[in-house]
Order: C-alpha cells, then sequence, then structure tokens
C-alpha cells in the first residue's frame, strides 16, 4: 500500500511538470531553428527549472534578455506556447549534461512506462474481505452471473427493450406534467397580454430583454453556432432600426410627449429614454472580432461536453426500443442543460445581484424548475457518469445501465458528494486524461470491458454503503484511481480469459432480475410516489377549498347554542336613567338602582335536549304545521282519539288491498246515470215482501233517524 | 349438486283469461309505505283544488219564454222532457239533450200557476190566472189538429197551484182551498179549508201517496189525509211559506221554503220543532226542490241565487248564480239526480249541474276509482283548516255578499240582546228559546 502511495505522488508531480511549468519555461520547439547560442540559452533556463522543481523558489522571474513576441507577466514565454510538448524534445539536453542523472533517470522511467502503475492489484479489489462480501461473491459462483463481456444475455435484452410499466407510468406522468404547464402558460399569456397597464407591459419588456441576454450569455458558452445566428438577428435588427427611424421622436407619441416634456418630468425622461435606445441601435458595432474571441473561450468551455455528444450518438444506435430511445436521449439532453448550470455556477454568481434587481423570479419558474430538479435527481446517475470521463465511456451501454440500477442508486449517493467536491475530482479525472491521451485511442472501442468491473465495485460498495451510510470526501481521490484502473482493465482481462469465463457461469440470469426489480422501484417510486402524493394532496386541497364556507359540524353546535340562548327567558331591565338621578350624555344610572330594578327571570325548565349533542328540540309550536292541523274537535267526534284514530287509517290502495280500498271508497250514494230515480216505497225497505224493481239507487245505510227524533217518535206515541 | 334456484306459483302471476287484470304482486308491508297521513292529506288536498278548479257548473240556458218562468215540471218516464210555464200563459216544453224547446202552448190567460205531469207521463195539467184547469196532451197535436187542451175545468176561484197524485189518477189544486180532483171528473172529490186565506202550493207526497201537504199565506204549513175530510195539522211559523217539498226517500219528512229567508225541514209527527233550519239565503225562497236520492235539496230564492243544502246542514253546500239570473221563481232537480233547473224573472231556465265539478259523460272505472277516492279522502279530511277553507271558497255577487255580512251582524245583534236581556232581568223570568223553537209559532191538530 505504502509503495503505492509513493507511486501515485511522483506520477503527480510528473503530471504537474508536464502540464503546467514545461509549455511555460521550456519553449522548445521543432519549428524552433536558430543558432547555438539559443540553444547554451535554453540549457541554461532548463537547469533552471528544474533546479525549481523542489517547489522552494519555483516562481523566480526570468530575466529578460531579449525582445519577445508575447511578453508574460512572469516570464519571457517563447513564441511556441501553443504547441505540442515533444518528450524527445524535452530529453535531448539532458543527455550533454551530465550533472542531471537523476533527473535523467527519472525521465527515462517516465517514457518508458506506458501507463501508471495501478495503485491496487486487481486480485486486491476482487478478494472478498468481510464474511458479508464473502457470501455474496459465494453467490454469484454459484448463480454463475455473467461477470465479464456479455454482461446481460439476449432475452435480458429483448426484455429490457420491452417497455416497463413503471416507465410508462413516468413518461406519462411527465407528459401530463408538461401538458398542465403549457396550458397554464398559455393562460398565463393571454392573461398578461390584456393587462391594458403601459408600466406594466414596459418592465416587462425590461425583464425580457434582460432575460434574452442572459440567455444569449448561455448560449455563447454552450452553442456557440446558435448564438451567432441570433446574433445576426440582433445584427439584422439593428439594422431595420436604422432604416425605420423608428426611434428618432419623429412619432406621433413622441410628438405628443415633446410638448408635454416642459412640464412633465416623465414625459420628458421617457422621451429621453427613446433617444437612448434610437442612439443604442443607431451604434455600429464591431462584432465580429468579439464573437470570435468568444467562441474560442465557449469551445474550451464546451469541451468536457463532447463526449457526451458522443454518448448520445451511440445510445441512439444501441437502442431500438423508442420510449426508451426518447425518454434517454431526453435524459442525454438534459443533462447537458444541467451542465449548464453547474458549469455557469460562478458567473452566476457574479450576476447575483443582477438578479435580484430583476425582482422576484415568477412562480411559475419555481415549479419549473422543480420539476426539472425532480427529473434531474431521477438522472443524477447517469449524469454522474456522463461528467466523469471514466463514465462517459461507461454510458455507452445505457440500456445495462439502467436494468443494474444498484449501480445508479449507489452513484445517486455518491453524487452528492461528487458535486461538493467537483472541482477536485475534474482536476483529478483531467489528470487522468491527459495521461490517457499519450496511449493509443484503442480502449474507445471495447466499452464492455469497462462495464463488468464497475458493477462489480458497485456491488460491493452497495455493502459498504448500507454499513457506512455515505461516501466520505477522502474517498474521492480514490474513485478516480479506481477510475484508472478500470481503463485498464481490459488488457488485465485479456490476460485471464479462463478466470473470466468463470466468472460468467457465477451470475445467474434470475438473480440478476430478482435483484433488479427492487432497485427499479428505488428509482421510480420516489418520483411517481412523489406525484401521486402530490395529487392526493391537491385534491385533498381542492376539497377543502370547495367546502372552505361550510363547516356542518361547528354550524350546527352554532345553531344549537344559538337556540339554547334564544329559548332561555330574558331578565328584563326596569331602570330608568335619569329618574330620581341626574341624567345625560355619559351618566349611568347607579349600580344599586340597576340592581334593584332588574327583573331577573325565572330559570326555565331544562331543555329536553341537553343530553342529546346531535339533536335540537324546538319545543315552541310550529306555525307553519298549525295551519294544517285541527284545532277543535269535529262535531261527530266525542273524542280526540276517536278522531286521530280516523285520520290515521289510511284508505288508499297503497296501504289497503284492492277489495277493501273499494269497499273504503265506496260512495255512499250511488246513482246510475240517465236514470230516473222514483221516490222510495214502503217495500223497499222490507215492509212487504216485493224485490224493488227500480235499483237506479243503492242505497248503503238506510237512512237512521236522529236520536232526538227518535225520542220525539216515542213522546208522540206515547202521547 | 344441490341447485338453488327461485320458483314461484304461476297461479300468483298468470292471469286466466288475458281480459282479466294483470296481476301485480304487492307487498303491504306497513314499513315500505310510510307517511301514510301526509300522503293522504295531500291528496286530498290536491283533490280538494282540482275540485275547486273543475268546478263549472252552469251547463245551459234554454231561452224562450217572453216573460217570466213561473213554474217548472219533470217528466216522470223521460229524463229529457221538461215542462215550463211562464208569467205571459204559455207552456213551453223543452228537450233538454237538444236544449231545445220542442212546444209551445199559449195555455192561460195570465200567469200559469201551476204545472204538474201525470205519473205516466202522458199528459200534463196547468193551472192559471184564468180560473181553469187544463190538461193537456204530452205529445204535441198530430197534423191538422189544433193545440187544445184534453179537458178544461173552470173554478169559482183562481188556482195557485196544482200536483198529481203519484199512482193514482187524482190531483189536487190550492186557491181559496184545497180541492182533490179525480180525472175523469169536473167538481173536486173534496175540498178542504183551515181558516180563510189563499194557499200557494200544495204538494203530494210521493210515499205515503195519500198525505198533502200545503202552504198558505197565513204563515201555516197544514198536513192533509186524502181520505179524511178534514185536514191533519198545521204548523204556524213566523212568517208565510211560500212552497214545501217531501222527501222522496223519508216519507215523514218536508222541506219548506220562507219568506224569512230560511228552510225548515220538519218531520211531520213533529211540527213543533224543525229538524233542521237550512239558512244562507239573503232574501226570500220561494221554491225548494229534493233530489231523488233525498239526500239534498236545492232551493231557488228572491236572491237571484239558487242553493244546494244536505238534508242534514243547516248551511249550504253550494251556490250558484249567474250574473243574469234574476230572482229565481222556480227549481227543479232532475229525476236521475245530476241536474238542476231553475225558471228565473229574466225568463230563462238555467241548467246546472248537481255537482258542481263533476265530469260528465261516461267515465272509466279507473277515473270512477280515482273520484271515489278523492271523494272519500275530501271526506276524511274536511276538518283539516286548509282543505275546510278551500273547500268552502265560494264567488259571491257583492250584493249577495254584503247582504250576508248585514244579515250577520243583525244577527249578532239580536242574539246580543237576548243575552242582554236574560243578564239583566231577575233569573228565570227570561227563559232562552232555542232557534229551531223560536220559529215556530204553532202546531195545531
Amino acid at each position: 500500500m505504502s509503495s503505492s502511495r509513493a507511486a501515485e505522488s511522483l506520477l503527480a508531480l510528473n503530471q504537474q511538470e508536464e502540464l503546467e511549468d514545461l509549455p511555460r519555461e521550456y519553449p522548445l520547439s521543432t519549428s524552433e531553428d536558430e543558432g547555438d547560442s539559443d540553444g547554451e540559452r535554453k540549457h541554461q533556463k532548463l537547469l533552471e527549472a528544474i533546479s525549481s522543481l523542489d517547489g522552494k523558489n519555483r516562481r523566480k522571474l526570468a530575466e529578460r534578455s531579449e525582445a519577445s513576441l508575447k511578453v508574460s507577466e512572469f516570464s519571457v514565454s517563447s513564441e511556441g506556447s501553443g504547441e505540442k510538448l515533444v518528450l524527445s524534445d524535452l530529453l535531448e539536453p539532458v543527455k550533454t549534461s551530465s550533472s542531471l542523472a537523476a533527473v535523467k533517470k527519472q525521465l527515462n522511467r517516465v517514457k518508458s512506462k506506458k501507463t501508471v502503475e495501478l495503485p491496487l492489484h486487481r486480485e486486491e479489489i476482487e478478494r472478498a474481505r468481510t464474511p458479508l462480501e464473502q457470501e455474496i461473491f459465494n453467490l454469484l459462483h454459484k448463480n454463475k452471473q455473467p461477470v465479464t463481456d456479455p454482461l446481460l444475455t439476449p432475452m435480458e435484452k429483448a426484455s429490457l427493450k420491452a417497455m416497463s410499466l413503471e416507465e410508462v407510468k413516468m413518461r406519462r406522468a411527465e407528459l401530463q406534467r408538461a401538458r398542465a404547464l403549457q396550458s397554464y402558460y398559455e393562460a398565463r399569456a393571454r392573461r398578461e397580454k390584456k393587462i391594458k397597464s403601459k408600466k406594466y407591459h414596459k418592465l416587462l419588456k425590461k425583464g425580457k430583454a434582460k432575460q434574452a441576454l442572459k440567455e444569449f450569455e448561455k448560449l455563447r458558452k454552450v452553442n456557440p453556432a446558435a448564438a451567432l445566428e441570433e446574433l445576426e438577428k440582433l445584427e439584422k435588427a439593428r439594422m431595420m432600426e436604422r432604416m425605420s427611424l423608428k426611434h428618432q421622436n419623429s412619432g406621433k407619441w413622441a410628438k405628443s410627449k415633446a410638448v408635454m416634456a416642459k412640464y412633465d418630468l416623465e414625459a420628458r425622461q421617457a422621451m429621453q429614454e427613446q433617444l437612448a435606445r434610437n442612439k443604442e441601435l443607431m451604434q455600429k458595432i464591431q462584432v465580429a472580432s468579439e464573437s470570435a474571441e468568444e467562441e474560442g473561450g465557449a469551445e474550451e468551455e464546451g469541451e468536457p461536453f463532447v463526449p457526451d455528444v458522443v454518448n448520445e450518438v451511440q445510445v441512439k444506435a444501441d437502442r431500438p426500443n423508442p420510449w426508451m430511445f426518447r425518454n434517454h436521449s431526453g435524459d442525454t439532453k438534459e443533462a447537458e442543460v444541467q451542465g449548464d448550470p453547474e458549469e455557469l455556477a460562478e458567473p452566476a454568481a457574479q450576476e447575483a445581484p443582477e438578479s435580484e434587481e430583476e425582482g422576484p423570479v415568477v412562480a411559475e419558474e419555481i415549479l419549473l424548475k422543480e420539476f426539472e430538479e425532480r427529473r434531474s435527481l431521477r438522472q443524477k446517475s447517469g449524469l454522474n457518469q456522463i461528467a466523469k470521463p471514466v463514465g462517459s465511456q461507461e454510458a455507452k451501454d445505457l440500456s445495462s445501465q439502467e436494468v443494474l440500477s444498484e449501480l445508479r442508486a449507489l452513484s445517486q449517493k455518491l453524487n452528492r458528494e461528487s458535486h461538493q467536491s467537483r472541482k477536485q475530482e475534474l482536476s483529478s479525472t483531467r489528470t487522468v486524461l491527459a495521461v490517457q491521451r499519450e496511449e493509443p485511442a484503442g480502449e474507445e472501442e471495447e466499452p464492455l470491458l469497462l462495464q463488468r468491473p464497475e458493477r462489480a465495485r458497485t456491488l460491493d460498495e452497495l455493502e459498504e454503503l448500507g454499513k457506512e451510510g455515505c461516501f466520505q470526501n477522502k474517498e474521492l481521490p480514490r474513485v478516480a484511481v479506481e477510475g484508472q484502473q478500470l481503463e485498464r482493465n481490459p488488457s488485465n482481462h485479456l490476460g485471464v480469459p479462463k478466470e473470466k469465463k468463470r466468472k460468467e457461469q457465477m451470475i445467474d440470469l434470475q438473480n440478476l432480475l430478482t435483484t433488479k426489480s427492487p432497485s427499479m422501484k428505488s428509482l421510480a417510486v420516489p418520483t411517481t410516489v412523489e406525484e401521486l402524493e402530490d395529487e392526493e394532496r391537491d385534491q385533498r386541497q381542492m376539497i377543502k377549498e370547495a367546502f372552505a364556507g361550510d363547516d356542518v359540524i361547528r354550524d350546527f353546535l352554532k345553531e344549537k347554542r344559538e337556540a339554547v340562548e334564544a329559548s332561555k327567558p330574558k331578565d328584563v331591565d326596569l331602570t330608568l336613567p335619569g329618574w330620581g338621578e341626574w341624567g345625560g350624555v355619559g351618566l349611568k344610572p347607579s349600580a344599586k338602582k340597576r340592581r334593584r330594578f332588574l327583573v331577573k327571570a325565572p330559570e326555565g325548565p331544562p331543555r329536553k335536549d341537553k343530553n342529546l349533542p346531535n339533536v335540537i328540540l324546538n319545543e315552541k309550536r310550529n306555525i307553519h304545521a298549525v295551519a294544517h292541523q285541527v284545532r277543535m274537535l269535529p262535531y261527530p267526534f266525542t273524542h280526540h282519539q276517536q278522531f286521530e284514530r280516523t285520520i290515521q287509517t289510511p284508505i288508499g290502495s297503497t296501504w289497503n288491498t284492492q277489495r277493501s280500498f273499494q269497499k273504503l271508497t265506496m260512495p255512499k250514494v250511488v246513482t246510475k246515470p240517465g236514470h230516473i230515480i222514483k221516490p222510495i216505497k214502503a217495500e223497499d225497505v222490507g215492509y212487504r215482501s216485493s224485490s224493488r224493481s227500480d235499483l237506479s239507487v243503492v242505497q248503503r245505510n238506510p237512512k237512521r233517524l236522529s236520536i232526538r227524533h227518535k225520542k220525539q217518535l216515542k213522546k208522540i206515541s206515547v202521547d | 349438486m344441490k341447485v338453488k334456484m327461485l320458483s314461484r306459483n304461476p297461479d300468483s302471476y298468470v292471469r286466466e283469461t288475458k281480459l282479466d287484470l294483470q296481476r301485480v304482486p304487492r307487498n303491504y308491508d306497513p314499513t315500505l309505505h310510510p307517511f301514510e297521513v301526509p300522503r293522504e292529506y295531500v291528496r286530498a288536498l290536491n283533490a280538494t283544488k282540482l275540485e275547486r278548479v273543475f268546478a263549472k257548473p252552469f251547463l245551459a240556458s234554454l231561452d224562450g219564454h217572453r216573460d217570466g218562468v213561473s213554474c217548472l215540471a219533470k217528466h216522470p218516464k223521460s229524463l229529457a222532457t221538461v215542462l215550463s210555464g211562464a208569467c205571459d200563459g204559455e207552456v213551453r216544453i223543452w228537450n233538454l239533450t237538444k236544449r231545445k224547446c220542442i212546444r209551445m202552448i199559449q195555455a192561460h190567460e195570465g200567469f200559469v200557476r201551476g204545472i204538474c205531469t201525470h205519473f205516466c207521463g202522458t199528459s200534463f195539467f196547468t193551472v192559471g190566472d184564468d180560473k181553469t184547469v187544463k190538461q193537456w196532451k204530452m205529445d204535441g197535436p198530430s197534423y191538422g189538429e189544433e193545440e187544445e187542451p184534453l179537458h178544461t175545468i173552470l173554478g169559482k176561484t183562481v188556482y195557485t197551484g196544482i200536483d198529481h197524485h203519484w199512482k193514482e189518477a187524482v190531483f189536487a189544486t190550492c186557491g181559496q182551498q184545497v180541492d182533490i180532483w179525480d180525472e175523469q171528473r169536473t167538481s173536486p172529490i173534496c175540498s178542504m179549508t183551515w181558516g180563510f186565506d189563499s194557499i200557494s202550493s200544495v204538494k203530494f207526497n210521493p210515499i205515503e201517496t195519500f198525505l198533502l201537504g200545503s202552504c198558505a199565506s197565513d204563515r201555516n204549513i197544514v198536513l192533509y189525509d186524502m181520505r179524511q175530510a178534514t185536514p191533519l195539522k198545521k204548523v204556524i211559523l213566523d212568517m208565510r211559506t211560500n212552497t214545501i217539498c217531501w222527501n222522496p226517500m223519508e216519507a215523514f219528512i218536508f222541506t219548506a221554503a220562507n219568506e224569512d229567508y230560511n228552510l225548515y225541514t220538519f218531520d211531520m209527527r213533529a211540527l213543533d220543532t224543525p229538524v233542521m233550519i237550512h239558512m244562507d239565503h239573503v232574501s226570500a225562497v220561494l221554491d225548494v226542490d229534493y233530489s231523488p236520492t233525498g239526500k239534498d235539496f236545492v232551493s231557488a230564492s228572491f236572491d237571484k241565487s239558487i242553493r244546494i243544502f244536505p238534508v242534514d246542514k243547516s248551511r249550504s253546500r253550494e251556490v250558484y248564480h249567474t250574473k243574469r239570473m234574476q230572482h229565481v221563481i222556480c227549481v227543479k232537480w232532475t229525476s236521475d239526480s245530476k241536474y238542476i233547473m231553475c225558471g228565473s224573472d229574466e225568463m230563462n231556465i238555467r241548467l246546472w249541474k248537481a255537482n258542481a265539478s263533476e265530469k260528465l259523460g261516461v267515465l272509466t272505472s279507473r277515473e270512477k276509482a280515482a273520484t271515489d277516492y278523492n271523494q272519500r279522502l275530501k271526506e276524511k279530511f274536511q276538518h283539516h283548516p286548509h282543505i275546510k277553507r278551500i273547500s268552502r271558497h265560494r264567488h259571491l255577487p257583492k250584493s249577495i255578499y254584503s247582504q250576508i255580512q248585514e244579515q250577520r251582524i243583525m244577527k249578532e245583534a239580536r242574539r246580543r240582546k237576548e243575552l242582554n236581556r236574560i243578564k239583566h232581568s231577575k233569573p228565570g223570568s227570561v227563559q232562552r228559546v232555542s232557534e229551531k223553537k223560536k220559529r215556530v209559532v204553532a202546531v195545531v191538530k
């Protein structure tokens, strides 16, 4: 371990030399063909530089003995500063001098070595240390997990290509969200268009202009070509302005303002503003030179994103499934976009006061940002790999990456840490890149080789993460180093085909799939669940808002309280202010008097609904019902119960059988239409036994004489 | 394997013939049909309202008389035929279905005082101011024949009324005395007098056919037995009775239309108190006729309205009036108990429905059941204030209305005076006399 550390430090030293010092201090180039004196001078400088390698007097300024093309602040720089440094050039003068044996040795070693030495051996990495790891390894071995090249079997790939439910759901949710946002924006635009306030529109325009400027700045950094186009548009607008003379205080509005300008400060300001705008637009601008410079800068900054584009292309080639493809192309694009703010973090910070000036960020923009963030969070793993040069090559087989979401879960966590120490990491990776650049570019063609150890590593580290909880900052250099190791791996693999085969057998498809599903959830669920929760919350909120006014229970309680209050007997105040004492405004009758003339109402009987919480019993007579109630017992009835019973006996066919209904509703007298009703005869009432011929009248109850008449009749008969 | 399935007895849902009604299974569980009282109450209320909505009693007006209609008579056999006599001595026979006059006779000179039909419906009798009793054939004269009465009896005095026996060929006239005539003879079988005054009307009892009732202008109602030579008894009322009518379903009951705006229903066996005093008219009651069912009667009044009273109620259940109807002189209830005819001063005979809201024509059984049910409901809930108010509400001419108010005040004043008198006199010296007793002055046997 210690030896490896030493090697590492040395390596770092070497790299520093190469990257920073050498190009500046040693302007050696093939194009240089001056005299021997020149060579001597060079030699001198080199000696100095090497002596300053120990770091004590590195920053010593060189003497300027001749005119140079480019003058540096620190020292005289050679004309070939941009040219590539060749190691042989560096070595040439060293040969002549005998006192630099040690340096020579060192450089030789550097030259002889193709790549830097690994800090750890493969065996050491793969060896399972803890019992848990051992167990997992055993499991993997048993299940014949394909550890090497074909990470996925064809079947697996097919299954992967079929769109998974979660993905579809996710995608749909996203689409829905996007649609909702779109409609929202449309509505907002419409609303804004309706606003008549000129001031508002002016401010809006200003804000938009600023925004556009910012956007342009961004674009210039990200996509110089598009920026150029934009610039051209602007130029055209300017030209049009120059031609049209629109803002020259010659319009109707301007004239009216000019009249007012004498008296009105605002009008004057408006006019001035317009003039300034006119001037601004009329200015001739030398755009070409600036844009060229900016382009260069943009290129420099855009460098790290080049691999992304490559990735995207490869992704497209790799995945025929349109859903997956679309999703991922979107991802990559987003990743690009996502990359921007991180890259532009510093400029944004500088512009912060300006942005504050712009006013509060609009709500929907926040919403959008949230949305973006959520999405980005989901794709961070991918992003992470993209950001890392090592990961960029990994990302070639994105499909397999998707499946191996353990890796994602890991990288997601990793990402959080890596964001904090992004700079560090970037620098470290850059160094790695630089070293690798010297190697033949053959490695890039074998992405599969890169996959395997990454996976193995993540499996391991998943366990570690479970134990440790989080990734330490300390380990970051190790990650970088591991990346190196990964790149070196292919050669190792080729070296041991036998071992690889064994490991292939170890990984089982079944196992792989079973491990996949929960991990997929871990990826998909947070977003969807979050959205679901959002929806639920929205729903609840909506319901709450809709029924904000009516709290039924409270209303009822209030109503009951009011009813109780109303039913309570009231005290009567019989005090006469001014009676027996002085009265007037601000004078109150004395407390004694008030007490004396306050007639306290007697306590009423307890309410019947005292112990019934859900009931209000109104003991007052319902005046609305009274109108329908019989007030007096009608004549033939002698007791109210009789009357009530007759009322409560239903006669309708709803409550009676047909027969009884007919009986109940039969009228007392039935007459047949068109029949002459003859007067009654003695035979009809049974005095003589002869059936009645005329049946036009059917009398149900032969008329009884009233009791009084019977009495009278008796009396008469007695008489 | 046990298969559970529903099985029903076809007898419970298959009808025997296709003419039968569909059998509808019903569940009479009272819990399934709650709120029976409120529901029926609402139905009753609706029925009452509908009754008032459909109350359009006026059917037709038979015009053609050239003077006020003084008397009406029903045909004993034909419902469609009505006879009427006018104040100018003209008698008309009307066909109610066509609502046309089918025959026109100049029967008398001066008033036609009375008209009655023979019980077999072949002929009718008229009496007039010209002191004659004429018998006419019901059918018109054949072609080329003169319009002549079958018989003409010349009397010594003016006859003011006539009625025919319900079973025998005997008729009675009234004037100075009550004369009972045999159709074949030109002189009366017997003449009965009690006092010396003109008798305005005479009526045969339709059940106890030998009994007669007459009312005289000396305020008394005299009852006769045809088989006896002397009158049975008489009751003297406060004011003159214009006419009486026997109840066709109760042999002893008759109603007298009095000048004191009231009608008095008497039991002929106990004349000292009327069974019922029917008050509502605001002017003299000129005529009364019983419904053939014996439950109601209709009265015609000088106050230009006719009223329908239930026999056992003191207040009318219906009042009919029109703007053009003047003093109603005569009224008749048709033999099928469906219609009412009234002849009035302004020369018209009007036809009314006996039940104002009744639907005319043939009713389906369902309609009949519904009307019966509604009727029953109205009866059941008649004491409920809303229903009572709606069912009692009538529009009245202003004259009648104001007179009612006035008379109410007068009546109240009288009552108060009586009470005061009782209050301010020695206890027991002034007895309170019931309203019914008060109206009867005396009963003479």
